[in-house]
């Protein structure tokens, strides 16, 4: 552009003095509308960004907030001795019985081929017929008693409740017929069926029912796992870095050993997962699937980013701490580990929240080791087989059922809470405990 | 179990730290002199002495326990199961380890002589992992007392516990740091081996120049059709094709958002939007992989649709109409914004590092704000922001849950960003989550993949460091 500009103004300068003026004001008009646009460009790049974010959080949050509620259904339900055997508790079928009795409180008449009660099942839920099984078997004096049941309803009723089945459809492509609808609408002003927060997500496991399937089990399994790759790559991490930047001396072997670490941290994380395999799963023959070799692997793939935070904090702390430490007669150990570390450690602990909070979120290593499994319980120990949160996701996305999908934008928002609250317990600690030099 | 001796062992060091600690205050009071070293560092004398054998112990038994198990029990195969092919003598111990141990074993049911065999040894697994396990017990609890009470012995005034215990501490601090190392040996290992192993199967230039790829072997010599082709160009152009996409959509956003933040932005407006790109480098890829494959993909489908709507009876049109929800447009254009931030804080770096008096010199000219960017900062900072988006295209080569979820599965040699195409690390998740035995090519591929993008990425990021590193130095 200054190139133009000189030639501009050595075409101008023969002509008379006002013709310059002009050519110069024009120029300078051009030079600043070039201005305006550049700058134009950095606000339009920034607002895009800002709306990107904006959109997919707006699109998850809309999507995943009718999964905090529920409805569910409470009757109560006559255990009959006339359909329960007593002494072979499991073989009735407890769905029908409840079903029929529902029915027949609600004055919806049965027919002949039992299409009818087939039909009211599908928005009842499966777990009545297990949460009296249940009761039954805890307490076999129940038989013939009335107790009272409260349970999920169905997910396909849950979603018509919701309004997110609409009457507008055409019958046959929505999942509830218009008999269902009647029913459902006579269940809920009747009062059975009352909507309320969806406490069943935080206090269920995973299971293949939509209304039935929880974050415990995932929740869980991710607490686990981070315990792990925290309990590995703090101190490893730590060490590595005092090391490197307070013991080592300077020679090709660190060098080697910074240039590794860098590289490491660019490693994408697949290919951690498929050392998890190699390695802990098929030489080691650690367990599957379980929060153990997840850990680990995590804690692979987290141990470069808290090395370098770790460095640059320990880099900050002025060598004066540590000439004054030796100077009046500690060891250089001494002078490390009493002053210089101490120092160091909010912004350590800093760095590592935000990749511990980074691990959180992994989830293609996990894939590799095999967590990718339906598992119904809670995990025992940390070497069985469990979900962690970002996986559920995975899992739950794939799922068919549309009521799956409410549920995996849910998951999301409780992930990402869990990952913001980590990020703010990080930023508060800088805040709370910076100190400049 | 083992987790409950690890705590014991814990506790027991922590005791063993008091005991030291006092031990040696008391021994320095009574022979009324100053000890060589503080109490305190006698205390972690014999602490460290009655946990690390222990713990090592342990450890090992954690390693190689389940290894050493397999070893046994497989030492001598039952003549019933000798009888069986090879693959199914494999399955066979796997599902003696499921009943033994408590996993779920497979759906295959054993019976007459193979039942009997199977139950001999699953018994034999039991009894194994049992006396495996008491031993380790019993050796750790004999090495923690051992190595406690010798410590303990040797605690005088004299005694140069300081020293010892520095020692220790510059080998654990070593440790840590070989503890990289060994992460890249592992890896390099462990991707060399296997990838060995697939390329005695199938030859490396077979895998690298190929086009055809579809990974379904037969599972019996009689199934006709899928032989397997292990050609992965496809895979490499779908891959090169998604990334082209995400740095069309990462470089000039993060560019320009780097250069606004820096160069134009009040302090005021940089706290408030700093977090904001921080929270879009925060947010986890599955959840681009939800918002890729659930809003957006459905959302451009739509739109070309309506556009095909416009031109009906072209070809064009036609083919508007029939887009799907996987076009590799859909995860390009995700992957990019999720590169964003990563681009941006790179490059913002990068151009706070030109040094000031560049920008004066040239402003003090007569230069606009533009005219120094766009002719002193940018050519200056040109190499760290090459090295920076380098680093971005190797992320998104890496980058596997918005390609697993957002992408397509069938490998096709296309660059056109509305047909589906499938990408490397897509089909080393989808080689490896399926149901099949280890041995076979088909898994043994996705090691080799995985060989690659290590390959290419670390290239990627050597280069991307030595650009960097020497802008650096000019300006130092």
């Amino acid at each position: 552009m200054t190139d133009t500009v000189q030639s501009s103004l050595a075409e101008t300068r023969a002509p008379a003095k006002v013709d310059l003026k002009t050519a110069v004001a024009k120029r300078l008009k051009a030079r600043h509308a070039a201005e305006m646009r550049f700058r134009a460009y950095g606000v339009l790049a920034i607002c895009v960004a800002v709306l990107f974010l904006g959109i997919l959080l707006e699109r998850i949050v809309h999507q995943g907030y009718t999964a905090f509620v529920t409805h569910s259904i409470t009757t109560e339900v006559y255990l009959d001795p006339n359909r329960i055997d007593p002494t072979d508790i499991m073989g009735a079928n407890y769905d029908q019985m409840i079903t029929e009795q529902v029915m027949a409180k609600m004055g919806v008449a049965e027919d002949e081929y039992g299409t009818t009660s087939g039909e009211y099942k599908e928005i009842l839920s499966p777990d009545l017929g297990f949460k009296a099984l249940e009761a039954l078997r805890d307490d076999p004096k129940l038989l013939g008693k009335k107790i009272s049941l409260t349970s999920p309803i169905a997910a396909n009723a849950d979603l018509y409740y919701k309004g997110e089945i609409s009457r507008d459809i055409v019958e046959a492509d929505r999942n509830v017929s218009d008999q269902q609808m009647v029913w459902m609408d006579d269940l809920k002003t009747k009062g059975l069926v009352k909507g309320h927060f969806n406490t069943y997500l935080f206090t269920n496991t995973d299971s293949t029912q939509p209304e039935l399937a929880g974050l415990l089990g995932a929740i869980m399994g991710s607490a686990m796992m981070l315990l792990v790759t925290a309990a590995l790559a703090i101190p490893i991490g730590v060490g590595a870095a005092l090391f490197l930047e307070e013991f080592a001396p300077k020679n090709r072997w660190t060098a080697l050993i910074e240039v590794n670490i860098n590289n490491l941290a660019a490693v994408p994380s697949i290919v951690y997962g498929l050392l998890g395999l190699a390695v802990f799963i098929n030489w080691l023959g650690m367990p599957r699937s379980s929060p153990l070799v997840g850990g680990v692997v995590l804690a692979l793939m987290a141990l470069p980013t808290v090395i370098i935070a770790t460095r640059s904090s320990l880099r900050a702390v002025p060598p004066s701490i540590r000439e004054a430490a030796l100077g009046i007669g500690a060891s250089k150990t001494q002078a490390v580990f009493h002053h210089v570390l101490p120092l160091a450690m909010p912004g350590i602990m800093t760095g590592t929240i935000i990749s511990l909070a980074h691990a959180l979120g992994e989830t293609a290593p996990l894939l590799m080791i095999g967590m990718i499994s339906f598992v119904p319980g809670l995990p025992e120990s940390v070497t069985s087989a469990a979900s962690v949160l970002p996986v559920q996701i995975f899992i739950w996305e794939n799922a068919s059922e549309r009521a799956f999908h409410e549920r995996t934008a849910a998951a999301i928002i409780v992930l990402l809470v869990f990952m913001i609250v980590m990020n703010l317990a990080a930023i508060l600690l800088r805040r709370r405990f910076e100190r400049r030099w | 179990m083992t987790g409950y001796l690890f705590l014991a062992l814990i506790v027991f060091s922590v005791a063993s730290f008091m005991f030291g600690r006092s031990l040696a205050r008391r021994k320095a009071a009574a022979q009324g002199v100053r000890a060589h070293s503080l109490p305190a560092f006698s205390g972690w004398f014999v602490a460290i002495w009655s946990f690390i054998p222990a713990a090592v112990v342990l450890l090992v038994l954690v390693i190689f326990g389940a290894r050493l198990e397999n070893a046994i029990v497989q030492s001598d195969v039952p003549a019933a199961v000798q009888q069986l092919p090879e693959l199914n003598q494999g399955l066979f111990f796997q599902d003696v380890r499921a009943i033994a141990n408590g996993g779920t074993p497979s759906t295959t049911v054993y019976d007459g002589e193979l039942k009997a065999a199977f139950d001999h040894k699953v018994a034999q697994a039991r009894s194994v992992d049992s006396t495996i396990n008491l031993g380790a017990y019993v050796l750790t609890a004999v090495l923690a007392l051992a190595g406690g009470l010798l410590a303990y012995t040797r605690i005088s005034p004299q005694f140069r516990a300081r020293n010892s215990v520095e020692r220790w501490v510059s080998v654990f601090l070593v440790a840590c740091s070989v503890v990289a190392i060994l992460t890249t040996l592992g890896i390099i290992l462990s991707l060399l081996w296997e990838s060995l192993r697939f390329f005695q199967s199938v030859s490396p230039l077979d895998f690298l120049f190929g086009t055809h790829w579809s990974p379904q072997i037969a599972m019996r010599a009689d199934q006709v059709g899928s032989s397997g082709g292990f050609g992965a160009v496809p895979l490499f152009i779908g891959t090169f094709l998604i990334m082209l996409i995400a740095m069309c959509v990462a470089a000039p956003v993060g560019l320009f958002s780097a250069i606004y933040l820096s160069e134009y932005a009040t302090p005021f407006m940089r706290a408030w939007i700093k977090p904001v790109l921080e929270i879009l480098a925060g947010v986890p890829t599955v959840v681009y992989g939800f918002f890729a494959a659930l809003v957006v993909g459905p959302s451009f489908r739509e739109f070309f649709n309506w556009l095909g709507a416009f031109m009906p009876g072209t070809p064009m049109g036609e083919y508007l109409m029939n887009v799907q929800n996987q076009m590799a447009l859909v995860a390009g254009v995700v992957m990019g914004i999720m590169l964003i931030p990563f681009v941006s804080s790179l490059s913002d770096d990068i151009i706070n590092s030109v040094p000031q008096s560049l920008r004066d010199g040239s402003l003090a000219m007569g230069a606009t704000r533009s005219e120094t960017i766009k002719k002193v900062v940018l050519p200056a900072a040109l190499p760290g922001i090459s090295g920076a988006m380098l680093l971005a295209v190797s992320r998104a080569i890496g980058e596997t849950m918005i390609v697993t979820m957002a992408a397509g599965l069938q490998a096709k040699t296309t660059l056109n960003p509305l047909d589906t195409v499938t990408t490397v690390t897509v089909q080393i998740v989808t080689l490896l989550t399926g149901d099949q035995e280890f041995d076979s090519p088909k898994t043994l591929a996705a090691f080799g993949l995985g060989l690659t993008l290590f390959i290419v990425t670390l290239a990627l990021n050597l280069i991307a460091q030595r650009i960097v590193q020497k802008y650096q130095e000019q300006y130092d």
